[in-house]
């Protein structure tokens, strides 16, 4: 029982995990109806940038939650400036092409930022700068708990509260919802599309780059392509909980991770990144609008 | 809203582009050391420079380098110098069978040095094999890697050792009966040091409680420690690379598994101390020597070393450095530098004294070497014991 409720546990942290990797992919989705797949790798940058700054300011040296707060912000806004240029340079030209256009260049710019961060940061992994530390440790009896991962799971939640709250109750939401029904009547509207567009990526990007410096803190291992497999898993956790839907893709998440960890902690350690596959073949055949998705009526 | 719902299958499609995309990118580091032109006898090494095993394949070469530099400053070898041309692989296989080919077909090089991970060794040597080049492989320990043919050789000690030195070890040093083991099940010398550890543990009376894998680059292992924590082991044995052994050290400590873990020669590197931090402390490797051995040959190797590079040469350092040294020496016995000459030379190596012990090479082309014990302590690998064959 025992040891059920910590694979519980653990799951429930990789989970949280994924979560904070697939808002940023949904809330793009959700609004530009465009899966941004370098959204990983702005992930992995996140990192990076992270790790750069940490030790650019001996960071490391009095852990801190200051420390942390600033290492989180470098992220966030160099993500966030990361997105602004992927979207100007990448995707904008690309506004009127068709959807599969937009789809293929964003498989260049996330092959782009991989090779370019082995060129740039080195290909062997590297370790990422302990900056904060909690010492008190949450056990009951065998039951242990990292409180980092407690804490990863709280920003995840509080994250998409905020997230949830800016789509649907501030005048910025209300554009960005209208620019998703449709550009160009949002734009007859007085509504200033790219503006509104550019800031949903710069959004979606800096939630990555937190989630770079928070995953950089618990699994110290950071390497340019790092961002691949949490990138395309955040996918699945999006698609499985209704792509486009903030809430889902954290319950979708949390799905795949508890699932993940299940199958590997009773006897198939081999079919882990299967396991995440398989979900997405299934759930796009027999519910392809995920678990929170709603039935769209199609129109031509 | 059509198009909402058709995307995400869509997106099946481009990642399964992206993988293949990512699996099959080339990239090609050309390094050649300093030698003059002239006649010239080239040498192709692959190695892992970049990659998550980089230290690897980057101590390999600086060992090599500094041998060639040697044996060049003394003249060389018949009157000719040594030129080294190295590939990167980025620690893929794949890639390692390309370099091979090219160093092969198209630099015409007459030796081949290399892999050090014997996934990617065993990727090169059908090659080597097929064109009569001979290959010494510094330190590939899986059995299979010389197997391949009777032009691929090695430097180090095989698993079946490796596996019943740390069994050993376990038994009658640590005095333990009941391990784990956490394999790498994508890697062919996790596994097979993994299969010959168990052998040898359970004929010296050992149990193994739990047998579970995982796959090079997850970072998550929490269920599998989960799983391995319910059956209460006295000791993990973990035959990985050392990138994935850090972060195992730091989640099996945070869910309280206070055992110290086993492993092999993968583990030899300085990241290893980094990503685990005070999480690995405690914690044995079996390795191929030790920069504590106070053997002139081997203190004269790490003052060299230290001067060039400006660091103490783990293990794969000092094996590039023998692998180097053992190939000149054969250049030097061979009546001639054809490829069966050579062959027969490396072969007919007998008591050749180098850094990391007398190296004579048995009819199946391995050498019969001990093995050292390491244990990190105050960051530091602290010798233990050595284990003879």
């Amino acid at each position: 029982m025992l040891e059920f409720i910590q694979h519980f546990v653990n799951g429930l942290s990789l989970g949280s995990i994924y979560a904070l990797i697939a808002l940023g992919y949904t809330m793009v989705f959700g609004i530009l109806k465009l899966i941004n797949f370098a959204h990983g790798d702005v992930y992995m940058l996140g990192a990076f940038i992270g790790m750069y700054t940490s030790r650019a300011l001996h960071l490391a040296e009095n852990p801190s939650l200051g420390g942390l707060l600033i290492a989180l912000a470098a992220a966030m806004v160099g993500c966030a400036l990361v997105g602004f240029l992927i979207e100007r340079i990448a995707y904008r030209p690309l506004r009127k092409s068709p959807r599969i256009n937009l789809l293929i260049t964003a498989v260049g710019v996330s092959l782009f930022l991989q090779f370019s961060g082995q060129l740039v940061f080195g290909a062997d992994p590297k370790f990422f700068p302990q900056i904060f530390q909690i010492e008190r440790e949450f056990s009951y009896g065998e039951l242990k708990i990292n409180p980092l991962q407690i804490m990863v799971l709280f920003i995840s939640i509080i994250l998409m509260v905020i997230l949830q709250i800016v789509i649907f109750k501030t005048r910025w939401g209300r554009a960005m919802r209208a620019t998703s029904f449709s550009h160009d009547l949002a734009s007859l509207m007085g509504i200033p599309t790219d503006r509104v567009i550019s800031f949903t990526f710069m959004l979606g990007s800096s939630l990555a780059g937190a989630a770079g410096v928070l995953v950089g803190l618990i699994y110290p291992k950071i390497e340019p392509l790092m961002g691949v497999m949490p990138g395309l898993k955040a996918f699945v956790a999006a698609v499985l909980g209704g792509i486009g839907n903030v809430t889902g893709a954290v319950v979708g998440a949390l799905i795949l991770g508890l699932s993940e960890t299940f199958l590997v902690g009773y006897g198939l350690p081999t079919f882990r990144d299967a396991l995440a596959f398989a979900l997405l073949i299934l759930i796009l055949l027999f519910r392809p609008n995920g678990l929170f998705g709603k039935k769209g009526t199609d129109k031509v | 809203m059509k198009m909402s719902r058709r995307l995400p299958a869509i997106g099946l499609i481009a990642i399964i582009a992206l993988i293949s995309f990512a699996s099959c990118s080339k990239k090609e580091v050309k390094m050649t050391s300093d030698a003059p032109t002239g006649s010239e006898l080239l040498i192709g090494e692959v190695g892992s420079m970049t990659g998550s095993e980089a230290t690897f394949g980057q101590s390999t070469h600086n060992g090599i380098t500094l041998a060639f530099e040697k044996i060049n400053a003394a003249g060389g070898v018949k009157g000719k110098k040594l030129k080294l041309i190295s590939l990167d692989d980025q620690g893929k296989p794949e890639e390692a069978a390309t370099a091979v080919t090219k160093l092969v077909t198209q630099d015409k090089v007459i030796a081949v040095l290399g892999e050090v991970a014997s996934s990617r060794s065993l990727a090169m040597a059908p090659i080597a094999q097929q064109y009569r080049v001979p290959m010494i492989t510094p330190s590939s320990t899986n059995p299979k890697v010389t197997q391949v043919g009777d032009f691929i050789f090695r430097m180090c000690f095989i698993d079946p050792f490796q596996g019943t030195v740390m069994a050993k070890f376990a038994t009658e040093t640590l005095k333990i009966k009941n391990v784990a083991i956490l394999r790498d099940i994508k890697n062919d010398y996790s596994v097979g040091l993994a299969n010959f550890f168990k052998e040898g543990f359970e004929k010296a009376g050992g149990k193994i409680v739990e047998d579970t894998s995982y796959s090079a680059g997850d970072m998550d292992f929490k269920s599998q420690l989960t799983t391995i924590r319910s059956k209460k082991p006295e000791a993990i044995f973990v035959p990985g690379y050392y990138t994935e052994v850090g972060l195992i050290a730091r989640q099996a400590k945070e869910l309280g598994l206070n055992v110290p873990l086993m492993g092999g020669d993968g583990w030899d590197s300085p990241k290893l101390k980094e990503i685990g931090g005070k999480f690995i402390e405690g914690s044995y490797f079996s390795n191929h020597y030790s920069e504590e051995d106070k053997s002139p040959l081997v203190q004269k190797f790490i003052s060299e070393y230290k001067a060039k590079f400006g660091a103490v040469p783990d293990a794969l350092g000092a094996m590039g450095y023998d692998a180097a040294m053992v190939l000149a020496d054969a250049f030097n016995r061979a009546p001639e530098l054809t490829n069966t000459a050579i062959r027969d030379a490396i072969a007919q190596t007998k008591n050749f004294a180098s850094v990391t012990g007398v190296i004579t090479l048995n009819e199946k082309r391995d050498p019969i070497k001990s093995a050292v014990v390491l244990k990190v302590a105050d960051g530091q690998f602290k010798y233990q014991t050595t284990v003879k064959p």
